[in-house]
């Protein structure tokens, strides 16, 4: 059965047009590196910049390697307590990713779900969900992030450098999960009035396996591209919510506390700590947006 | 010479209104839409009753009330001295299920798309309980793909690689796995090209001789319907204006919406026969005139045609609803 | 004899695709003359939406005419650029599509789509336009027209929209209308009046017609001639009687046979196994061969050209005399 799903894909129109197009080749080799470097980062990374012990302070504040000062050893420099910004990025870009993916997981669970069964049942039903969702919509991410993290705070204060990474994902997914809904319902609604359907309701399959065998396989063409667009965005909240103090903490940094810890030193010359980590934010981000972007076109039957 | 499905004042209606919130603020009443407004007919085992009728005249409604895809509004619908409705909301609906199948117009999108040709064949078998194991669902979804016509290497293809006309024996196919003894065709041969209709139309008649199977057909192809049926119903704007079985009907039609529409059938033999001129097109559904719905365009409408709806009445064999036909005057 | 208005030989139309160029249309040849109304028929995939698009220029890309002519008035137009051709469309060619929905730009109204045509290809001012407008509008059958000119596409029925498609098409007096499907969407009474609609406007206003359908019935009842088409080919092509009732191309009659008759009842209808073929898979020879129960072994390895064979001409080796004992 696999072999048979592989085998249609690599014989298939999108990978054909991915072989073609050097932009998409190209962000999917830039996001491959970024996802190999975050995953074997214990492998890949010289130094280990969540080990205290490895840090020698004589180090701190070194430029990176092709400036005067720099040492070879620390390719991109170092922070003010001796980390190696390469390997902190390494580490970082792991959390980053880690996050992205959780978050957009989870909101793609609750969403998916939820889509389904407003599409599906409708009436009011349909109704009630579709207006949580214009309510959750009006709600700005950044602000809704901020008050599930300072209710993290409040709830648990001792544990919460631990939990960071927890109440970061819901704090993403809480608005991330409209989207999805939205986009589902009417795939959804579409699907559900097609005679296909029909003939299951006439055959006397249930409602549920209907909706589970039928209609969602169906329905989740659009959620592929949306989940990788959506990764992105996931990243760059989660960067801004650490950038400003209310994300991963300096012991388990990711990109954006790298960045905020950087931003101290920008004005007194030190820009390899700030800047290193934006320009990896960025090509991370951008990289997976091409490739959503891509994806979408290829997917859409009608630009083909 | 036994009925096997009867319907009775069968009616359907739909609520077209506007949401709830546009209702109250622009102030405009709940509309409905009566897609099937009262019914009435009767099908014998193993014959074939056609159900003919242009846009709006609540054919494709009748065919899925008449599976149970939509509860009536009113009136009810016997199969074989039970009443659907209440079956299907019992625990013997699926035994119910079983008697009776659909197929449908569009072979484009009657198929799952994701699937198998084997899966999509096999369900019903596999719901109904009809097979122990892997290996008996692959024989008999072998043989009901033959009995249509394709091999067993279909099996494992999937819908888009088929042609309309192969796509439309898939969905014979699944129907006929639970053996149901009445199928109900909604237009299955309108999307498809003449010479594919032909193979299709074949393939269904050898069936229901071979199976004794029992038929609705649906159609707007009055040339089609007269191939396949030995009765038939002419609707318009959701009902019945003359029933009557097929020789009857086409040669003496006596509706004047039946002679209209057979009259508008283009010419192939090119008889040079003369015609009566066509007037005006099918009203909206959600406005429909009073009385006869058809006296608007109808030669012969006196006033009690707009004031009283004709009822389906005998009259020399065959049923129809008409003021004329019933005072004598056509 | 006339010199023809519609002169189409030997057109060939490409589909470059991932699997290779894919060939549509193989070397179509036929004539209309001015004033005649030439049936296209064939099924799904034979080509004859194509050979409508291909000669009033609006192939989709990647389809382009790779060979052959079309020529207007004895004028070349398939390479036409295209301003030329655009200023050609619309003046001397007129065009009716199938959906009477999508046809007309739901955004405007009627009357101000008929006056930007009319304008657009005859020096007329506004008011003249207009009146212009309401004269075609009646001419279509359309009661009320000086009032229904400022309505909007939703506010017609099926049938009259395509009355008004039909009134757009003729509104520049165009020599050529070409209709692809006009009647496919509409119920068969409405079907009924607007083929006879068609028919008595264009002899009024002596436009020539090309009428692409499936519905042998429609063409029965319009046409003067008609043209067959198979798999990318013309398979037949003559006088619609000699077409119908004695068909030359065994596809032809085959195709006679399997439509429901009206008139008599049969038990079977007559059925070509297999089905057409698709334009990567086109058998050698003779396209029609692996369906064909006249076949013969000259058919599978050469492709025939159109041969006369009594009243019309077909592409079959049937008929090539220089053959006959």
């Amino acid at each position: 059965m696999s072999s048979g799903v592989l085998a249609r894909f690599f014989g298939g129109d999108v990978w054909y047009g991915f072989r073609r197009s050097p932009l998409a080749m190209a962000s999917a080799a830039v996001a491959l590196i970024c996802v190999v470097c975050a995953v074997f980062a214990n492998w890949v990374a010289p130094h280990n910049p969540t080990d205290l012990a490895t840090l020698e302070l004589a180090d701190a504040l070194m430029p990176p390697a092709w400036l005067p000062e720099g040492k070879a050893k620390y390719l991109f420099g170092t922070d003010a307590q001796g980390r190696d910004i390469l390997s902190a990025l390494m580490y970082g870009t792991r959390i980053s990713l880690a996050v992205g993916i959780a978050s957009v997981l989870v909101s793609m669970l609750v969403g998916v779900t939820l889509g389904l069964v407003a599409g599906f049942i409708g009436g009011r039903t349909d109704a009630f969900i579709m207006r949580v969702c214009d309510v959750m919509l009006s709600f700005p991410a950044i602000l809704v992030a901020l008050l599930v993290d300072g209710m993290g705070r409040a709830l648990f204060p001792q544990a919460h450098d631990t939990l960071a990474f927890a109440v970061l994902i819901v704090a993403i997914s809480l608005t991330g999960w409209v989207q999805y809904a939205r986009t589902v319902r009417g795939s959804t609604l579409v699907e559900r009035n097609k005679e296909y359907v029909q003939a299951a309701r006439v055959i006397g399959v249930t409602p549920l396996r209907i909706m589970r065998r039928h209609v969602l396989p169906n329905a989740l063409g659009p959620v592929t591209v949306l989940a990788t667009i959506q990764v992105a965005s996931a990243i760059i909240i989660e960067a801004t919510l650490s950038f400003l103090g209310v994300g991963m903490p300096v012991t388990s940094p990711s990109l954006g506390t790298l960045i905020r810890v950087g931003n101290d030193f920008l004005l007194s010359g030190e820009w390899w700590i700030t800047v290193f980590p934006g320009a990896v934010l960025v090509m991370v981000a951008l990289s997976v947006n091409l490739l959503g972007d891509w994806l979408r076109d290829a997917m859409n039957p009608r630009l083909r | 010479m036994s009925t096997l499905v009867e319907v009775r004042d069968l009616a359907k209606g739909f609520d077209v209104s506007a949401p709830w919130l546009n209702r109250v603020i622009e102030r405009r009443p709940r509309q409905w839409v009566h897609a099937v407004d009262g019914v009435s007919f009767s099908i014998e085992r193993g014959k074939t009753l056609a159900l003919v009728g242009e846009s709006g005249c609540g054919k494709s409604t009748v065919a899925r009330l008449l599976v149970g895809l939509y509860d009536p509004s009113a009136g009810e619908v016997l199969f074989d001295g039970q009443n659907i409705a209440r079956t299907l909301a019992s625990p013997q609906a699926l035994a119910l299920r079983r008697r009776m199948q659909m197929i449908f117009q569009d072979p484009y999108a009657s198929l799952n798309p994701r699937w198998t040709v084997r899966n999509i064949v096999g369900e019903p078998l596999t719901e109904h309980g009809l097979v122990r194991n892997d290996a008996e669902l692959k024989d008999r979804v072998v043989e009901l793909l033959r009995s249509v016509g394709l091999v067993a290497a279909d099996m494992e293809k999937f819908a888009h690689q088929f042609s309309g006309g192969q796509r439309q024996r898939v969905s014979i196919a699944r129907a006929l796995a639970t053996q149901p003894e009445f199928l109900v065709c909604d237009e299955p041969t309108s999307a498809l090209d003449v010479s594919v209709q032909a193979q299709v139309l074949n393939i269904m008649k050898d069936l229901q001789r071979s199976r004794g199977l029992t038929y609705l057909f649906i159609s707007h192809n009055l040339a089609v319907v007269r191939h396949v049926s030995d009765h038939v119903g002419v609707m318009y704007l959701g009902r019945v204006v003359e029933l009557a079985d097929k020789a009857s009907l086409f040669a003496t039609p006596r509706h004047p919406y039946t002679r209209m529409l057979l009259d508008a059938i283009p010419d192939i033999a090119m008889s040079g026969r003369a015609r009566t001129p066509v007037q005006g097109e099918v009203p909206n559904p959600l406005s429909p005139p009073t009385g006869c719905s058809f006296h608007p365009r109808c030669p012969h409408a006196n006033e009690r045609c707009r004031q009283e709806r004709p009822a389906l009445v005998e009259i020399r064999g065959v049923r129809v609803a008409c003021h004329a036909v019933e005072e004598g005057r056509l | 004899m006339t010199a023809p208005l519609l002169e189409v030989k030997n057109l060939r139309v490409e589909f470059p695709s991932r699997h290779g160029t894919l060939l549509a249309l193989d070397d179509i040849s036929f004539t209309i003359a001015p004033g005649e109304i030439l049936g296209v028929v064939g099924e799904s995939g034979a080509g004859k939406s194509l050979t409508g698009a291909a000669i009033i220029g609006l192939l989709d890309p990647p389809g382009r005419v790779a060979g052959g002519e079309i020529r207007f008035e004895g004028r070349r137009i398939d390479n036409l650029p295209y301003e030329e051709m655009r200023k050609l469309r619309g003046r001397h060619i007129g065009a009716i599509f199938q959906d009477p929905l999508t046809s007309l730009n739901p955004l405007y109204t009627v009357g101000r789509q008929l006056t930007e045509t009319i304008r657009t290809h005859l020096p007329l001012n506004a008011t003249q336009a207009r009146e212009r407008a309401i004269g075609l509008l009646q001419e279509t059958g359309i009661s009320a027209a000086a009032e229904r000119i400022d309505q909007y596409p939703h506010q017609f029925s099926g049938g009259m929209r395509q009355r008004v498609v039909i009134a757009l098409a003729l509104a520049a007096n165009p020599k050529l209308i070409v209709a692809d499907e006009p009647t496919t969407a509409l119920d068969v009474s409405v079907q009924a009046q607007i083929i006879s609609l068609l028919k008595r406007l264009c002899r009024e206003h002596g436009a020539a017609v090309m009428l692409v359908t499936h519905d042998m019935g429609v063409i029965a009842e319009t046409c003067d001639r008609v043209a067959v088409m198979y798999a990318g080919r013309l398979a037949e092509i003559g006088p619609v009687q000699a077409v119908i009732h004695q068909p030359a191309h065994p596809y032809t009659a085959g195709l006679m046979g399997a439509i429901p008759a009206m008139d008599e009842d049969r038990e079977r209808l007559l059925q070509i196994d297999g089905a057409m073929p698709r334009l990567t898979a086109i058998p050698p020879g003779c396209a029609f061969n692996p369906r064909c129960p006249r076949v013969m072994d000259r058919c599978r390895s050469e492709r025939p050209e159109l041969l006369d064979a009594g009243a019309t001409r077909a592409a079959c080796w049937l008929h090539d005399v220089s053959l006959a004992p």
